[in-house]
């Protein structure tokens, strides 16, 4: 199995979440930065997926320089190889990302044979555009399904498939996709593992292709980022006692969980 | 939901480990009216405790550090949230082996179990350790985990029982104070918060890696900066899991890598201070709403962890393949000394600082900022170490700070000499001797800020004249220099020139200043006007707070001549005191006077050059002061010459304007080369000289824990006057022979096993008794090395330590330990082992 | 003409359709055009006539074999078919994980920019210059955004408007657009459906009741347990506990256990410490029972109990039984 992985570097932030003075980028002056959680669990989804049939994962960025941390990341948790597309940090809108990374991805196939799997996330924990992934796969001519919380990969059924399960209320929906195949991932499709420290020592030695891109930019374009309105939500007291059950359960009632 | 009070009789700010215990223990005494604040939720509002390793190694070379430590342990002990899981430093180097045997010391002299293990012995305690790197361990089994989330919960409850009112997420928006009748003194008033205002009397500030923001809302300082400790917790391990418990094997520190391995459950916590150092500023931390985890577990940068993990699996293995499933750049507090910061803060009256404390030494420091706010001093023990008006302006600015604690950061499990200096942020303050002392190859000490000379390599010569021998141990030879002994030997036999000009001089003046004065002071500074005294200060509990001269200098008007360590402390005990009728004023003076000291049998010949003054005992007797013109190469200047010596030899202080002083020092220079005068440095004043006549040191002989009788520095009749301390000093004396007294002893072989001469360096060596137990009295003070150093004129190495009255007479033979080696040593005197009958002083 | 594709599950309406359409009614009139609506997959009178309720004018519907159930590339393929042949001034779907989708699908297809999740639409007169307000950081941040666009393809944010039916109720004019569709774009039509009835795992219980250091024991979790069962949820617990060996690390919610997405999350005996609210933040709702009434997890639940979760945990379970009776 050859699998590309798609992911974002992002900042880690907290509940509350602040902007730069010009309102152009989320301001990370005391935040770390991660892997798009969905993109975090495609990793981790590729690399079981090899461990079980074999193969190697590639992890693809676009992103500034110290993108080359989420492609170490990667490699500090299973993934093979890593290419970083570098942008000059300014936010990419998803016309252009996509085409971009279509680009990337053509050359890596042109170079070392097709990728049986192409593994996005469902959307990026920050812009969110929700498209990136299908623009690509759609270009590439690869089957894709968004919102996949399971894969099974069958290579004895003609071809191979991807089998896909999304959620839906009270059960999954159930694809299979013919390889070459293309997937959006969702959080919980797995428990992404850990670096160990031999990982993450390991990854420092990877060695980080890089690309550049002549994508131009689509129709979307950032003009400021802002915070909404603050909702202050005060705490609903339901009681100081035992007495507050009948209120608890209330309230289970209006959710549906009983 | 919280609301505040209108009103307080304290407020508290910040319920981290020490606002909880701060606010039980002041509660326990007595306190009521009390509001405990913080900006975050509980029980972890988001401070450092919220994240700490939260281990106690009981060992440290500090004994307010050591003893505070301990304090708190057996707290945490108390209340059952304490495991002893036992810790074992390990030693990969040579020197560190070395450096284990100081720490077998200090565990002596601190009556703490510990054991020097074997690489096989270090394995049958924590099995997955790789002993093939190991040199040796330093075991100590009361080595405990605590839970300090719980024992804040706990203590806070305690005060909340006591009626305590906490608001959580309650932020401190500004401290009021108001003007008090005296210049620059400042009185604290109210707490503004979000939830409103609280007038208040007392405030304290026990914000963490906060608290400087928070004193600067009242215009004070607290020097501390947030500094990251990077942190990663991996796991699973079966063999860690299998314990079943939080904490099953001993922690282990790894000292030459300045990390440690805590099992925390099932995973292992990697600590380090080997990283560069990584600061912020108070306001760059991000709220509990911004931040990712916690406002003070900052995003872990890898990049600077990386060597600590080769290490780690270099140590245990299984480390490498376990996965780093949390990891912090946490936050914690430094400060430009190391040391915490305690007390009332100099700019505020009754605004406190509780500042700069770990988990380790929590629950013991915020008992004794809650007995200094209750009886005026701390009675757990002395704490003079970590009192926050110990810090001149000069270590109150960002850039003195970072750098400071940018260098000991690496050496929190360094191996620190006790004499090591300071290699960032020199030259702050210098003497107007400075560029001279530079070209006589001065090596210079900094006390504080102020830079002064411990020897001159211009002397090396001397080192041949006295057939001085050098110190074979590298480690003992560090920061000294034979030329010491030989600049000691030659002010003996000739005169030595010694720069005092970091002496701190205060003046009060005006009607009641003379009163005032005799107010601090145990000895009557009533005097005519021309003398002077020398005199304890006491705490109100009749410890040493201090140990000074006082001048009387004109009717209405008393000079304060104190040591430079203890400037800061003095200047604001001096200023926390003074009456509130306008009857005193108050001047620091230190920057306009110079003070030179001229000592040996050829000091009134080198002095006699200078003036026509009398300078007999009638025409300048000892302790009196003379104002003189000095003829300096045909300018004449000003001067008073002081009659006194700390070195047992005649000669005097010539204290002179600041900007005479190079006059003076080049005239007496010319003047005392046919008199053999040499520039003589700190090293034979403020330890071989002072030694040999068994004159006591400030902060190491004097502490609060000691009062002047045991320190034998009583006098005969006590004032009429009334005085601080004066009722429990005169209970004291009425009391009869106290329980210790302060001793001389000389080292009778300084032969360590290997045949080598080892020489004690006064960092508190236990004195044990010929069959090898530690000595200690009725309070638990134990008998431990205040101050070592050469006698090179009784030529014995020599020590100073109080002993209980049945050991305190000449002629007893103990031991000391040193570098975990027993050396005989004998009782030679309470009070001077050379010239005990001051003859010379005569001279 | 706006026009809104209509989300629906084998012939049921989502109700990310009806908010489209809400969204859409305002924004047609603000573009000043017709607000239309297409069905894909399905021509049933019902769903026609509830777009009309929301104000469609028109439907039109696409229905072939390909799109008998629901399949991205197919219903991306049928609508930007219907997109071509209907040139309307702009798209709009609901933005759930369909409706995003198929848009994105839509998106690929015309090679046009989609703006996803927006809260404002503002057409600026018409000059092909947008201004929107949407979505981003899960709606932890808005982005004001423009965008250049003949035909602009625009999702709104899920659940950030309730859905409301037109004042006056109209017949919709309905059309069938044919679609020509390849066959092979059956590959990613739903090919099975699965129900799940036991076994959630914590990550994925729709209930999950937390104990904290508060509970005191192994066997005290026993509650908390019943509780569960009867709610088809899971026990999670504290660090604190799993430290103290009480519970496996597997229960343990934080940072370094399992972070859990249910729609409620009952804490009991839990202090809600950062490395334990990192675990249990995605939570939908959540409810606290402490003692503490400034306890962490008080002040960031939806509601709490003040009360100690020994007597309170029970009396839940006692309630659920007898309203079950």
């Amino acid at each position: 199995m050859r699998i590309l992985c798609c992911v974002k570097r992002v900042p880690a932030p907290g509940a509350k979440i602040n902007v730069t003075d010009d309102g152009l980028a989320v301001d990370a002056s005391h935040l770390g930065f991660a892997t798009s959680p969905h993109e975090e669990c495609g990793v981790e989804e590729a690399v079981q997926i090899t461990e079980r049939h074999g193969g190697e994962v590639t992890v693809l960025t676009l992103g500034p320089p110290e993108a080359a941390d989420q492609l170490r990341y990667a490699a500090s948790v299973g993934a093979h190889h890593g290419v970083l597309v570098a942008t000059d940090g300014s936010a990419w809108d998803p016309q252009r990302t996509a085409v971009a990374l279509t680009d990337a991805i053509r050359g890596l196939e042109a170079a070392d044979g097709p990728f049986d799997l192409l593994v996005f996330g469902n959307e990026s924990a920050d812009s969110g555009g929700f498209q990136v992934g299908v623009r690509v796969a759609y270009a590439l001519g690869r089957p894709i399904v968004n919102g996949i919380k399971g894969i099974e990969v069958d290579t004895e059924a003609g071809g191979g498939v991807v089998r896909a399960r999304r959620e839906i209320d009270g059960g999954f929906e159930v694809y299979e996709l013919p390889m070459p195949a293309a997937v959006g991932v969702k959080e919980g499709i797995n428990l992404p593992r850990y670096p160990t420290m031999r990982g993450r020592l390991a990854s420092k030695k990877l060695e980080i292709a890089e690309q550049a891109s002549d994508a131009e930019p689509g129709g979307q374009s950032l003009v400021r980022l802002h915070r909404p309105r603050e909702t202050v939500t005060e705490t609903v007291i339901l009681g100081n006692s035992p007495e507050a059950a009948p209120a608890v359960v209330d309230v289970l009632e209006e959710l549906g969980v009983v | 939901m919280a609301e505040v009070p209108e009103k307080a009789k304290c407020v508290v700010i910040g319920a981290g480990i020490v606002g909880n215990c701060l606010v039980g223990h002041l509660t326990k005494l007595g306190w009521t009216d009390l509001v405990l604040l913080d900006k975050g939720p509980l029980p972890n509002p988001g401070g450092s405790t919220g994240h700490a390793s939260n281990f106690i190694f009981p060992v440290d070379h500090n004994k307010e550090m050591c003893l505070l430590g301990e304090q708190s342990a057996n707290q945490y002990r108390d209340l059952g949230l304490s495991v002893d899981s036992g810790g074992i430093e390990v030693a990969r180097t040579q020197e560190r082996v070395d450096e284990l045997k100081r720490r077998m010391t200090s565990a002596t002299a601190w009556g703490i179990e510990a054991h020097l293990l074997t690489p096989e012995e270090v394995k049958e305690l924590v099995p997955f350790v790789n002993t093939d790197i190991v040199l040796e361990g330093f075991y100590c089994p009361t080595v405990s985990v605590v839970d300090s989330l719980e024992t804040g919960t706990q203590m806070r409850n305690v005060a909340v029982n006591g009626g305590c009112h906490v608001a959580a997420n309650t932020e401190v928006l500004d401290i009021i104070t108001e003007d008090g009748p005296n210049p620059g003194d400042r009185t604290v008033k109210a707490v503004v918060t979000d939830k409103g205002t609280i007038e208040t009397e007392y405030v304290v500030i026990a914000c963490g890696v906060w608290s400087n923001r928070v004193a600067n809302m009242a215009d004070a300082y607290i020097p501390l900066v947030p500094a990251v400790h990077q942190m990663a917790d991996v796991g699973p391990l079966d063999i860690l899991a299998e314990t079943n418990n939080e904490i099953g094997y001993p922690i282990v520190r790894d000292m030459d890598t300045f990390c440690y391995e805590r099992q925390s459950a099932g995973s292992m916590e990697v600590g380090s201070y080997a990283h560069r150092p990584i600061f912020h500023h108070p306001d760059d931390i991000p709220s509990n709403e911004e931040a990712a985890l916690s406002p003070t577990e900052m995003p872990f940068t890898p990049d600077d962890f990386d060597l600590q993990m080769e290490q780690a699996i270099d140590l245990m293995d299984m480390l490498g393949d376990a996965e780093i499933k949390y990891a912090i750049n946490g936050l914690l507090s430094l400060t430009p000394d190391a040391m915490p910061c305690l007390g009332e803060l100099p700019e505020v009256r009754n605004l406190w600082s509780a500042a700069a404390i770990w988990v380790k030494e929590g629950p013991g420091m915020a008992q004794v900022v809650a007995e200094w706010m209750t009886f005026g001093y701390p009675r757990v023990i002395d704490v003079h170490g970590a009192d926050v008006s110990r810090f001149y302006p000069e270590e109150r600015g960002d850039d003195h700070i970072w750098a400071r604690s940018a260098e000991h950061f690496n050496k929190t499990y360094g191996i620190v000499h006790p004499q090591e200096q300071w290699e960032s942020r020199r030259n702050l303050r210098v003497s107007p001797y400075f560029s001279r002392q530079q070209e006589l190859s001065a090596e210079f000490f900094q006390a504080r800020t102020w830079e002064r000379p411990q020897w001159f390599e211009s002397n090396a010569d001397l080192v041949d004249r006295y057939e001085v021998e050098g110190r074979e141990v590298e480690w003992d030879a560090r920061w000294w220099s034979p030329i010491t002994v030989a600049e000691h030997l030659n002010l003996r036999e000739n005169c030595g020139m010694v720069d005092l000009s970091a002496f701190q001089i205060f003046e009060l003046a005006g009607p009641g200043a003379v009163a005032y004065a005799d107010y601090l002071a145990v000895n009557k500074v009533d005097v005519p006007v021309g003398r002077s005294i020398y005199t304890p200060w006491l705490t109100p509990d009749g410890g040493f707070h201090s140990d000074l001269t006082m001048m009387r200098m004109g009717d209405e008007r008393v000079r304060i001549v104190t040591g430079v360590f203890d400037g800061g402390r003095d200047e604001f005990w001096t200023r926390r005191h003074l009456p509130t009728d306008g009857s005193v004023s108050f001047a620091n003076i230190t920057d306009q006077i110079t003070t030179l000291g001229v000592w040996g049998p050829n000091a009134p010949h080198v002095i006699g050059a200078l003036t026509s003054q009398d300078l007999s005992q009638a025409g300048s007797p000892y302790g009196s002061l003379v104002d003189v013109e000095l003829n300096c190469g045909g300018r004449t200047i000003d001067a008073t010459l002081f009659r006194i010596s700390y070195v047992g030899d005649t000669g005097w202080e010539i204290y002179a304007a600041w900007d005479d002083g190079p006059v003076l020092w080049d005239t007496l220079m010319a003047v005392g080369a046919d008199f053999g005068l040499r520039p003589t440095g700190g090293g034979v004043y403020g330890t071989s000289g002072r030694l040999e006549k068994g004159y006591r040191l400030m902060g190491a002989e004097l502490e609060s824990e000691y009062n002047p009788l045991e320190a034998g520095l009583a006098r005969p009749k006590v004032k009429a006057a009334p005085f601080i301390g004066k009722e429990p000093y005169l209970a004291a004396r009425e009391a009869g022979d106290p329980e210790v007294s302060m001793c001389v002893l000389t080292v009778e072989d300084l032969t360590d096993s290997q045949g080598r001469k080892r020489y004690m360096q006064g960092g508190n060596e236990p004195i044990l008794t010929q069959d090898g137990q530690r000595i200690t009295d009725s309070h638990g003070r134990v008998s431990r090395v205040t101050t070592a150093g050469p006698g090179p004129s009784v030529d014995k190495h020599l020590l100073m330590a109080y002993l209980p009255a049945e050991l305190a007479h000449p002629g007893t033979d103990l031991q000391v330990m040193y570098m975990n080696e027993l050396f005989p040593v004998k009782v030679a005197s309470t009070g001077a082992v050379f010239d005990p009958e001051d003859t010379r002083l005569r001279g | 003409m706006l026009l809104v594709v209509l989300e629906h599950d084998r012939g049921a309406m989502d109700e990310a359709a009806r908010e489209a359409l809400t969204f859409g009614r305002g924004l047609a009139a603000q573009m000043g055009a017709p607000l239309h609506a297409a069905l894909i997959g399905a021509d049933d009178a019902e769903l026609v006539s509830e777009a009309g309720a929301f104000g469609a004018e028109a439907v039109y519907t696409a229905v072939h074999e390909v799109l008998a159930d629901f399949g991205p590339e197919a219903w991306g393929e049928a609508a930007s078919e219907m997109v071509r042949q209907l040139n309307p001034a702009a798209v709009l779907a609901g933005g759930s994980e369909r409706g995003n989708e198929v848009m994105a699908q839509i998106a690929a297809r015309l090679d046009l920019p989609m703006v996803a999740n927006c809260l404002e639409v503002n057409p600026n007169g018409g000059a092909g210059e947008w201004n929107i307000t949407r979505q981003q950081w899960g709606g932890s941040l808005l982005e004001d955004a423009c965008l250049v666009s003949e035909r602009p393809l625009l999702t709104s944010g899920l659940h950030t408007l309730a859905a409301e039916r037109a004042e006056a109720a109209v017949e919709p004019v309905t059309q069938a657009v044919e679609v020509d569709l390849d066959p092979s774009l059956a590959r990613t039509v739903v090919k099975d459906r699965v129900v799940l009835e036991a076994g959630v795992t914590l990550s994925t219980a729709p209930v999950v009741i937390g104990g904290g250091r508060g509970v005191g024991s192994p066997e005290a979790f026993a509650p908390l347990e019943e509780l569960a069962a009867m709610l088809g949820g899971r026990v999670g617990c504290s660090r604190a506990v799993t430290n103290n060996g009480w519970r496996p690390h597997s229960d343990q919610v934080g940072q370094t256990g399992t972070r859990i997405t249910p729609e409620i999350y009952i804490a009991s005996g839990i202090s809600g410490a950062i490395q334990h609210w990192v675990g249990a933040k995605a939570s939908k709702h959540i409810l606290a029972i402490n003692i503490d009434p400034e306890a962490n997890m008080v002040v960031k639940a939806d509601w709490a109990v003040i009360a100690d979760l020994h007597e309170v945990i029970p009396a839940i379970t006692e309630e659920i039984k007898r309203r079950r009776a």
